[in-house]
């Protein structure tokens, strides 16, 4: 490793506290020095611990894996944690995630969020007869597993909410984020719903069909999650279910 | 002020807690969750190895059974765990991967027919039978017999946390999320529920409660590198601790995980070593055959980060601007493998090293990694001293790893706990003397305790700073209370973070005083705890003159069964209630509970690393006699396996009865016609 003289590094931060009074946003920019392997977690708390402790800003397990560090990183939602600052200009800019409840500078209350989501969804396995788990397990093709398993990756980051233009004009758009959770169910033999019970939570503008194809999603997931090729996927399947009742009802 | 009334009180929401939460509610109770973080970015959605489960699925783990993930997990506690929590987590992990399964999680299966695997760093063929095609498959993990680890990926904890989220969706369990329990409600040694901070709005809640549960994980963060999520700071310990009732256990029980990556501590699973990886020396050679002829690579954790440090001593480590490393190789197991079982390992490597590691070696160093000690409880969860109140999961001492956990038996511990606690947590709130009779007048003195620290920390003037002390501890740890241990150091650790302890009690928050979300104010008052729990650590490590599991102290290089055959219980009684004065004594009272050897399945014996340096119990030798005689009796009187395990040491009536069930294996079916192969047992 070379001993390079290490880069000064501005990091200009959006700061807002929603609870004191009469506070407003704006910007304001720290200096710190790089070091070698530097990280946006190491940066962050460095600021906090030498030069503003009332800073606001989440992590969890530092390693890229739980979803909470997501924030706008010069104009792009990326997770922070496994941000190197040596990738990044000396000047950085670091802004809250938008469509969040704002709890103050960098920290998003996502969790509220997405516990909404999951609930209107019903993001979870749709059973229909109990099971004796002292039994053999029921059996699963390997490849449909692994194929499950591709969609299960996602954290609940919100970049792709972040990175979307629909949810822009469209407050009750279910994201990529709830696409994806459907499409992983969609695909899982142990949930019972139909397509049809699928569409009835999604087939409509605030589901699939509201999706303008724009993809910032994908190109914003930092776990790469095929998410462009599954909205698709959906969008024909539900077009089907569509297509069918309304010949139904003419 | 504003009191919130629950049957069940769950702090902390991640695998175990959550799983209690199901449970609790699905036996009718009511039940609030506290979560500092939203529940699916606990630290459970960090392990990535997997659970170990006996299903013996894989042509690897053919033959496997709950005997054989018993005597595994009792050997790898270095005969420090109890059996009978051992038997009853055993038995019921099967059942807890088939209702995880049933509840979405995708678990890797098995696939019929042949494929390539590195054994020994040699490649061979595996041919799975046709008749387990489609069942959940396992992979090789450290001082295992058998291959019993059950994986999705290297994202085995995400996956299982997802399904166990997405599932109190659906029973609408309620969570409250960014809250922190700072305080137990308790009185006559009996728990009434906790005072609780709203990390967003600083508001203080009493949550009042007829059982309350401790879930929060481990307390990895008191080190300065460690695996753990930054939220692993050990304050589910430090409230149950600052009770001066509830009791910890064996709090120098400290893990250190072989592989993290250098310089941050970000954990490479074990299912690398698992699946064929290798370590590697700064020549490029696998030095661990010479340690460990017989496990190299793949012997319990303790002993391979133990061979590692050995082996960094001799001068063979990388010397690196970050202190010296050694490699982990993966390269052998081909791109193909790493993009689809190790993908995780993957993105870190190139997103926090730069390497790919289907090409290049990754530096690695032991690092810590796990909790053994915790809240020390009866078998159904519960702290033996302070009713009302239980703990399970890492937070807790239930205690199945004593001194040392197998990897992937931490998750499989998570859920199987969280599974039985529930049960006993559900028949103590049926139990009409679990009725809450407590006074708000107490519940205000609580209330009012808690108001007065944070006016305190905020009001300090030239008080300490919280970053500086909390920055001295954790160096401390790291010093003096690691991997090898020695009276000296850790004699000093103990007298400096006493000192440490004095100065916390002058702790000002500076330059941030928001009574609503306020990251300093949270560290204050974190630190103050953090101090307290690293000093039982470094206490109970000085006091523990002998080496077991990943205790090893280098002036004690023996097992002492003797003498040391008991787990260090510590407790913190208050001399004072008053908050932040100088009044309280800075040490935790210590006494020790023996272990008994007269009950034990498996008497202490040798663990076959390195050479036997044990110093024998004599009552090991006389139950070792007994066991052979009862092992002859029962092979003489030709018994299963089931009734053979009962003559040696009966548990099974100690489970909630719906988990007595015996665990169905292709190799032991169950004929729907017999009851008692079906295990429906119909004794009390």
């Amino acid at each position: 490793m070379k001993n390079n003289k290490e880069r000064q590094l501005k990091i200009s931060i959006l700061r807002f506290d929603p609870h004191i009074k009469g506070d407003k946003p704006r910007m304001e920019s720290y200096e710190i020095e790089e070091a070698p392997g530097m990280t946006l977690f190491i940066a962050l708390n460095d600021i906090r611990q030498h030069h503003d402790a009332s800073l606001k800003f989440d992590f969890v397990c530092r390693a890229g894996i739980c979803g909470s560090c997501a924030m706008i990183i010069n104009g792009k939602p990326d997770l922070a944690c496994r941000t190197l600052t040596k990738k990044l200009p000396a000047e950085i800019t670091l802004a809250p995630l938008p469509v969040f409840e704002l709890i103050g500078d960098l920290s998003v209350f996502t969790g509220n969020w997405m516990r909404g989501l999951n609930e209107r969804l019903e993001a979870w396995v749709h059973e229909q007869e109990e099971i004796d788990f002292n039994r053999l397990e029921q059996r699963m093709e390997p490849e449909l597993a692994d194929e499950i398993y591709e969609l299960d990756r996602c954290i609940e980051c919100g970049c792709c909410v972040a990175g979307c233009g629909t949810i822009q004009m469209r407050e009750e758009f279910v994201g990529a984020v709830g696409l994806n959770k459907i499409a992983r169910y969609q695909l899982d033999p142990r949930d019972k719903r139909t397509d049809r019970d699928y569409y009835e939570l999604i087939g409509d503008e605030d589901g699939v069909f509201g999706c303008m194809t724009l993809l910032g999603c994908e190109d914003v997931c930092p776990k790469d999650l095929p998410l462009q090729s599954k909205i698709a996927y959906l969008r024909r399947k539900m077009l089907e279910i569509g297509l069918k009742s309304d010949t139904h009802s003419c | 002020m504003k009191i919130t009334y629950t049957d069940v009180l769950v702090i902390g929401g991640g695998l175990a807690g959550l799983r209690t939460a199901t449970g609790v509610k699905a036996r009718g109770h009511d039940v609030i969750v506290l979560s500092l973080v939203p529940p699916k970015r606990s630290h459970s959605a960090a392990a990535q190895g997997g659970m170990q489960a006996s299903l013996a699925n894989s042509v690897m783990g053919q033959g496997d059974n709950e005997d054989i993930h018993f005597e595994d997990t009792i050997k790898g506690s270095d005969w420090g765990a109890d059996q009978k929590v051992v038997r009853m987590f055993v038995n019921t992990a099967p059942k807890a991967i088939r209702e995880l399964a049933a509840w979405g999680v995708p678990w890797s299966r098995v696939k019929r027919g042949d494929r390539q695997a590195i054994i020994n760093a040699e490649k061979v063929t595996i041919s799975e039978q046709d008749e387990a095609h489609g069942l959940i498959t396992a992979r090789d993990f450290g001082g295992t017999k058998k291959w019993r680890t059950c994986y999705t990926s290297d994202g085995t904890g995400h996956s299982m946390l997802y399904a166990m989220d997405n599932k109190a969706h659906e029973q609408k369990i309620e969570v409250q999320e960014r809250m922190e329990a700072i305080a137990l409600i308790h009185e006559n040694k009996r728990c009434y529920g906790a005072i609780v901070r709203n990390l967003m709005t600083g508001e203080l809640t009493a949550y009042v409660a007829k059982a309350t549960t401790i879930a929060t994980g481990g307390y990895g963060r008191i080190y300065s590198v460690s695996t753990n999520a930054v939220i692993c700071e050990g304050m589910g310990q430090a409230i149950a601790l600052e009770t001066g009732v509830a009791t910890l256990g064996n709090m120098e029980a400290i893990q250190f995980h072989p592989t993290a990556i250098v310089p941050v501590g970000i954990l490479t699973t074990e299912g690398c070593r698992g699946d064929g990886g290798v370590l590697r020396d700064v020549d490029g050679y696998r030095f661990m055959p010479d340690y460990e002829p017989e496990k190299k690579e793949l012997a319990s954790r303790d002993v391979v980060s133990r061979r590692m440090i050995e082996h960094m001593r001799k001068g063979k480590g990388v010397s690196s601007r970050y202190g010296d490393h050694l490699w982990l190789d993966i390269t052998l197991l081909g791109r193909e493998h790493i993009e689809k079982n190790l993908r995780e390992v993957k993105e870190i490597c190139e997103k926090f090293l730069g390497i790919d590691p289907a090409e290049e070696w990754i530096p690695v160093r032991p690092t810590q990694h796990y909790s053994m000690g915790g809240i020390r409880t009866k078998l159904t969860g519960e702290s033996q001293t302070l009713k009302g109140l239980y703990a399970c999961g890492e937070a807790a001492c239930w205690d199945m790893h004593g001194f040392n956990r197998l990897g992937g038996n931490s998750v499989s511990e998570t859920v199987v706990a969280g599974m039985l606690v529930a049960e006993y947590i559900a028949d103590y709130c049926d139990d009409k003397a679990s009725s809450v009779d407590i006074s708000s007048q107490t519940i205000e003195s609580f209330m009012d305790q808690e108001k007065e620290k944070i006016e305190s920390l905020l009001n300090h003037k030239k008080g300490e700073d919280a970053y500086q002390l909390r920055e001295s501890m954790e160096k401390i740890m790291m010093e003096k209370v690691g991997i090898f241990r020695n009276g000296a150091d850790l004699e000093s650790a103990v007298i400096e973070l006493q000192a440490l302890y004095e100065r916390s009690h002058n702790i000002e928050v500076k330059r941030s005083k928001s009574r609503a979300a306020n990251p300093a104010l949270v560290n204050a008052y974190r630190t103050q705890r953090m101090i307290k729990i690293a000093l039982t650590a470094a206490y109970g490590a000085l006091l523990r003159t002998e080496s077991r599991g990943a205790h090893s102290r280098e002036d004690y290089p023996e097992r002492n069964d003797k003498d040391w055959l008991k787990r260090t219980i510590m407790s913190w009684p208050a001399t004072t209630n008053k908050a932040n004065t100088n009044t309280s004594k800075s040490l935790p009272d210590v006494s020790y509970e023996d272990l008994n050897i007269e009950e034990m399945e498996l008497p202490p014996g040798f663990r076959g690393y390195g050479k036997d340096m044990t110093i024998k119990h004599p009552t090991s030798i006389i139950r070792q006699k007994q066991v052979e005689k009862i092992q002859e009796n029962n092979n003489q009187q030709g018994l299963d396996r089931f009734k053979a395990q009962n003559k040696f040491m009966p548990y099974e009536n100690l489970l909630p009865e719906k988990y007595r069930g015996r665990n169905e294996r292709l190799t032991e079916r169950f004929n729907d016609d017999d009851d008692e192969v079906k295990g429906i047992d119909n004794e009390k």
